[in-house]
C-alpha cells in the first residue's frame, strides 16, 4: 500500500505549515512512505545500472564528495606549505603539482558537476512534475563518463600529477612539462561529455517534460538557472574538448598549433581555453544563484521580488558569459582595443548579477525570516558573492588588472565566487533538500554550527589573500618574503576552521540517515512541486501526476501583526 | 502510477513520456542540442584555421595546391548522395517500411565507405609525399614556408580526420541499426532514433561542405587571399 496522495493544494499546505502545526506534516512524520526510490530495488546492480534520475543524483553526490575531499587534501597541503616563508614541505616542482591537482580536482570534478549533476538531477524532474529526465540512459552515461574521466585523472594523480596549472597554458603543457599532462587532459576531455550530456538532458527536460499548467513563468528559479547553465554546458564544453585535442596532438606529434617554436600562437590557446573556462565559471555559479532564490523565498515566506528579472538575469549571465573571456588575457599581448571591449563587457555582466542580489534583498525586506541552516548559507552566500563580484569588477578594470594580475588578489577573488558562492550554494542546497532526498531531518544545532564555521573560516582564509595580492604576493609561488607571513598564517588558520566546518556535515548527515526524525513531505512549509510528493519520493516521483494551477512562490504572507521577525526552526535533534 | 495505467503504456513509448508527440519532440530537440554542441566543437578548428590562414596566407595557398580538388569534389558528390539515401531510410521509417530503412542504411554505409576509401587514397598519398606533419615531414618548395605548410597539413589532417571519425562512428551506429530495423524495432509511432540519426548524418555532410572549399579550393580561388 502506498501513501494516499495529498489532495491539499500547495498553498493550503504551505499555509497550514506556516501556522506552526503542520497537520499533514506531523501525521506523516511518524510514518514514512512504504515505497520510495531508495527501496525500489536493492543490490549493487540496482544502483550502477539505474536510470532513475534520483539515484543517479545520489551516485553523483557520493562521487563529487569524494573528489571534493581529494581537492581539499591538496588545498590543505598548499596552506601548510604557505605557513612559512621558506619551502619547508615541498620542492618547487612538487608544489606546482599540488596546486595544479587542487585546481583540476575542484573545478572539473567537483564544482562543474556539483549542483547540476547532484541537485539538478535529483530535483529538476520533481520540480517540473515529470517522472524522469528526458533521456534517462544518457543521464546514466553521463555519470559513467564522469567516472572514466576521473579515473584517468586519478591515474595521473597517483603517478605524480601534473604541474601546468589547471589552465594548461601552452607551450609549457604541450612541449616542456614532463608530467602526465596527456592523461589528465584526456580525463578532462572525457569528463566534458558528462557535462554535455547533463546539459542536453536538462534543456530537453525543461522544454518538453513540464507538467500540465507549468508555464515558463511558473517555473522555480532553480529551473531557470539550470536552463541557463545547460546552455553553457552544451555550447562551451566542446570548445575545451577540441582545444585539448589540439594540445594533445601538439604534445604527441609536434604538430604546430600553439607552440611558437613550430609556428603556433600561444595566445590562441588562451583564447580557446578561456572561451570555455570563463563561461565555465557561470556553470559553477548559476546553479547556486538558483538555489539561493529557492531558499530565500522559502524562509522569508515571500514570492521572489521581480521574478521575471531574476529569471532573465540567469539567461543574461549565460549569454554575456560567452563574451568576456578576453579579460583573462589583458597582459598576454591581447590588443589594447580588444582589451577595452572585453573590459566593458566584463562590467556589463555585473548588471544581471546585481539584479539578482538586489531582488533577493527586496524579497527579504519585511519578510518573515526563518533562520534555518539553508538560510544561513543563503545569507552567507549573498555577502560573499557581492565581495567576489565587486573584486571581479576591479580585476576587469584594465589599469588595476595590470597591477593585480596573477597575484593572490585574483586567487581570493575567484575563491569568493567559487567557494563563497558556488560551494555555499551547494551546501545550502544539500541542507535544504536533504529531508526530501533522504526523508530525514538532520541536527539543527550542529548544522548551524557548521554553517557558522564555514562562513567564518572561509573569510579568515581568503580575506587576507586580497591584502596579500594587493601587496604583491604572486600566485603559484611557495616561497615568499617574510613580511607576508602574518597574512599567510591567518589564511592557513582560516583554512583549518573551514575544514572543520566542511567535515561536521559528513557526520550529522550520515547520523541522520539512521537516527534522524522523519521529515514528512514538507518540513519547511515550502511551495514547489517537489514538496508535494512524499519524502523520499516514490520511484516515479509522484503518486498522481501533478497539474499546476498556481504561480511560482505562492507563499501566503501572514498578516503583519502575526509576523514573527525571528523564528528558529524546530527540527532535528 | 497504478499498475493498470502502466499496463496500458505502449511498448514503444518510454515510461516517462505521456505521449508519442512528447517523446518525438524530446528526441529531436535533444538531437538538435547535441548538434549545437558539434558545431561548437568544429568551430574551434575553424577558428584555428582562420587565424593561421590570416598569419600565413602564402603557406596556406601552397599547402592547398598539394590537395587534389578533383578527389575532394568527388567526395562531396558521394557524401551528398549518401545524405539522399539517408533521407530514403528516414522516409521508410516514417512509413513503417522496414525494407526501405534497411536499404537506405545499406546504401548510406556504401557511399560513406566510398568517401572513406577516397580519403584513405588521399591520406596515403600525403604519407608517401612526406606531407604528414611530424618528424618525416619534408617540404621541397620554398624552404622558408616549410614550417607553415606543415601547420596547414596539421590542420588539414585534424579537420578532415575529425570529420572522418564522425563518419566512422556514424557507420558503426548504422551497422547496429540495420538488424534492429529488420526486426522491427522502429514503428510508425516511434522512429525517432532513425530521424535523429539522419540529422547527425546530414550534419557530418554539412561539415564537409565547409571543409571542401576551405581546404581544397583555396589555391583555385587565387591563393591565400588577404595580402
Amino acid at each position: 500500500m502506498s501513501m494516499p496522495p495529498s489532495n491539499m493544494s500547495p498553498s493550503a499546505e504551505a499555509a497550514s505549515s506556516q501556522a506552526g502545526t503542520t497537520r499533514s506534516g506531523l501525521a506523516e512524520a511518524a510514518r514514512p512512505p512504504r515505497e520510495h526510490y531508495l527501496n525500489a530495488g536493492y543490490g549493487i546492480k540496482s544502483w550502477l545500472l539505474t536510470t532513475d534520475h534520483k539515484r543517479i543524483g545520489i551516485l553523483y553526490l557520493l562521487s563529487v564528495t569524494f573528489f571534493f575531499a581529494i581537492g581539499g587534501l591538496y588545498a590543505t597541503a598548499i596552506r601548510l606549505e604557505l605557513l612559512t616563508p621558506q619551502g619547508d614541505l615541498f620542492q618547487p616542482d612538487t608544489y606546482n603539482r599540488v596546486f595544479t591537482m587542487h585546481g583540476v580536482m575542484m573545478i572539473f570534478f567537483f564544482l562543474i558537476p556539483s549542483i547540476p549533476a547532484v541537485m539538478g538531477n535529483f530535483l529538476l524532474p520533481l520540480m517540473i512534475g515529470a517522472k524522469d529526465v528526458a533521456f534517462p540512459k544518457l543521464n546514466l552515461a553521463s555519470w559513467y563518463m564522469y567516472m572514466i574521466g576521473a579515473g584517468f585523472t586519478m591515474w595521473s594523480l597517483m603517478h605524480g600529477g601534473v604541474d601546468t596549472g589547471w589552465t594548461f597554458y601552452t607551450p609549457f603543457s604541450s612541449t616542456y612539462s614532463n608530467t602526465y599532462t596527456t592523461a589528465t587532459a584526456l580525463g578532462i576531455f572525457i569528463n566534458g561529455f558528462s557535462s554535455i550530456f547533463t546539459g542536453v538532458n536538462f534543456i530537453v527536460t525543461i522544454h518538453r517534460m513540464r507538467a500540465p499548467g507549468l508555464t515558463w513563468f511558473r517555473l522555480p528559479l532553480f529551473v531557470w538557472a539550470h536552463y541557463a547553465t545547460s546552455l553553457i554546458q552544451v555550447l562551451a564544453t566542446p570548445v575545451l574538448a577540441i582545444t585539448l585535442v589540439l594540445l594533445f596532438l601538439e604534445r604527441a606529434f609536434r604538430i604546430g598549433f600553439f607552440d611558437p617554436a613550430i609556428g603556433g600562437d600561444p595566445v590562441l590557446f588562451q583564447h580557446l581555453f578561456w572561451f570555455y573556462s570563463h563561461p565555465a565559471v557561470y556553470i559553477m555559479i548559476l546553479p547556486s544563484l538558483g538555489v539561493i532564490s529557492e531558499i530565500i523565498a522559502a524562509f522569508t515566506r515571500k514570492a521572489i521580488f521581480g521574478y521575471k528579472f531574476v529569471a532573465f538575469a540567469s539567461i543574461a549571465i549565460a549569454v554575456f558569459g560567452f563574451l568576456v573571456w578576453g579579460h583573462h588575457m589583458f597582459v598576454s599581448g591581447e590588443s589594447a582595443y580588444s582589451a577595452l571591449v572585453f573590459s566593458v563587457l566584463t562590467m556589463l555582466i555585473a548588471v544581471p548579477s546585481a539584479v539578482k542580489v538586489f531582488n533577493w534583498m527586496a524579497t527579504i525586506y519585511r519578510g518573515s525570516i526563518e533562520y534555518s541552516t539553508p538560510m544561513f548559507y543563503a545569507l552567507g552566500f549573498m555577502g560573499l558573492f557581492v565581495i567576489g563580484g565587486l573584486t571581479g569588477l576591479m580585476l576587469g578594470t584594465l589599469g588595476i588588472d595590470v597591477h593585480l594580475h596573477d597575484t593572490y588578489f585574483v586567487v581570493a577573488h575567484f575563491h569568493y565566487i567559487m567557494v563563497g558562492g558556488a560551494v555555499m550554494g551547494y551546501m545550502g542546497a544539500l541542507h535544504f533538500w536533504w529531508p526530501k532526498i533522504t526523508g530525514r531531518l538532520y541536527s539543527g544545532f550542529f548544522s548551524h554550527l557548521s554553517a557558522l564555521l564555514v562562513f567564518l573560516g572561509f573569510n579568515l582564509t581568503f580575506f587576507p589573500q586580497f591584502v596579500l595580492g594587493y601587496m604583491g604576493m604572486p600566485r603559484r609561488y611557495h616561497v615568499y618574503p617574510e613580511e607576508f607571513q602574518v597574512l599567510h598564517v591567518l589564511s592557513t588558520a582560516g583554512a583549518s576552521i573551514l575544514a572543520v566546518g566542511y567535515a561536521i556535515p559528513l557526520f550529522y548527515f550520515l547520523y541522520s540517515l539512521k537516527y534522524g526524525a522523519y521529515a514528512g513531505r514538507n518540513p519547511w512549509g515550502a511551495v514547489g512541486l517537489e514538496w508535494q510528493t512524499t519524502s523520499p519520493p516514490p520511484l516515479h516521483n509522484f503518486h498522481e501526476m501533478p497539474v499546476v494551477d498556481f504561480e511560482a512562490y505562492e507563499y501566503k504572507e501572514a498578516p503583519v501583526a502575526e509576523r514573527q521577525p525571528y523564528r528558529v526552526v524546530k527540527y532535528g535533534l | 502510477m497504478s499498475d493498470a495505467a502502466s499496463a496500458h503504456h505502449p511498448k514503444d513509448l518510454a515510461h516517462h513520456f505521456e505521449s508519442y508527440e512528447q517523446q518525438k519532440q524530446s528526441s529531436l530537440l535533444g538531437m538538435w542540442a547535441f548538434l549545437a554542441q558539434e558545431v561548437m566543437f568544429f568551430s574551434g578548428l575553424f577558428v584555428c584555421y582562420v587565424v593561421y590562414r590570416g598569419m600565413y596566407p602564402e603557406a596556406w595557398a601552397l599547402g592547398s595546391q598539394e590537395l587534389d580538388w578533383k578527389l575532394g569534389a568527388l567526395n562531396t558528390v558521394v557524401l551528398l548522395i549518401s545524405s539522399f539515401t539517408m533521407v530514403y531510410a528516414v522516409v521508410g521509417a516514417q512509413r513503417g517500411n522496414r525494407k526501405m530503412i534497411v536499404w537506405g542504411l545499406i546504401l548510406t554505409i556504401l557511399f560513406g565507405g566510398i568517401f572513406l576509401g577516397v580519403k584513405v587514397v588521399e591520406y596515403s598519398g600525403k604519407w608517401e609525399h612526406h606531407l604528414v606533419p611530424g618528424p618525416h615531414f619534408e617540404w621541397h618548395g620554398d624552404p622558408a614556408a616549410g614550417k607553415e605548410v606543415e601547420m596547414f597539413f596539421g590542420l588539414y589532417f585534424v579537420m578532415t580526420g575529425m570529420h572522418a571519425l564522425h563518419m566512422v562512428v556514424g557507420i558503426g551506429i548504422m551497422l547496429v541499426m540495420i538488424p534492429l530495423a529488420w526486426r522491427g524495432k522502429w514503428t510508425k509511432n516511434n522512429y525517432n532514433f532513425v530521424e535523429g540519426f539522419g540529422l547527425y548524418w546530414h550534419f557530418v555532410d554539412l561539415v564537409w561542405i565547409f571543409l571542401f572549399p576551405f581546404l581544397y579550393l583555396l589555391a583555385l580561388a587565387g591563393g591565400g587571399g588577404g595580402h
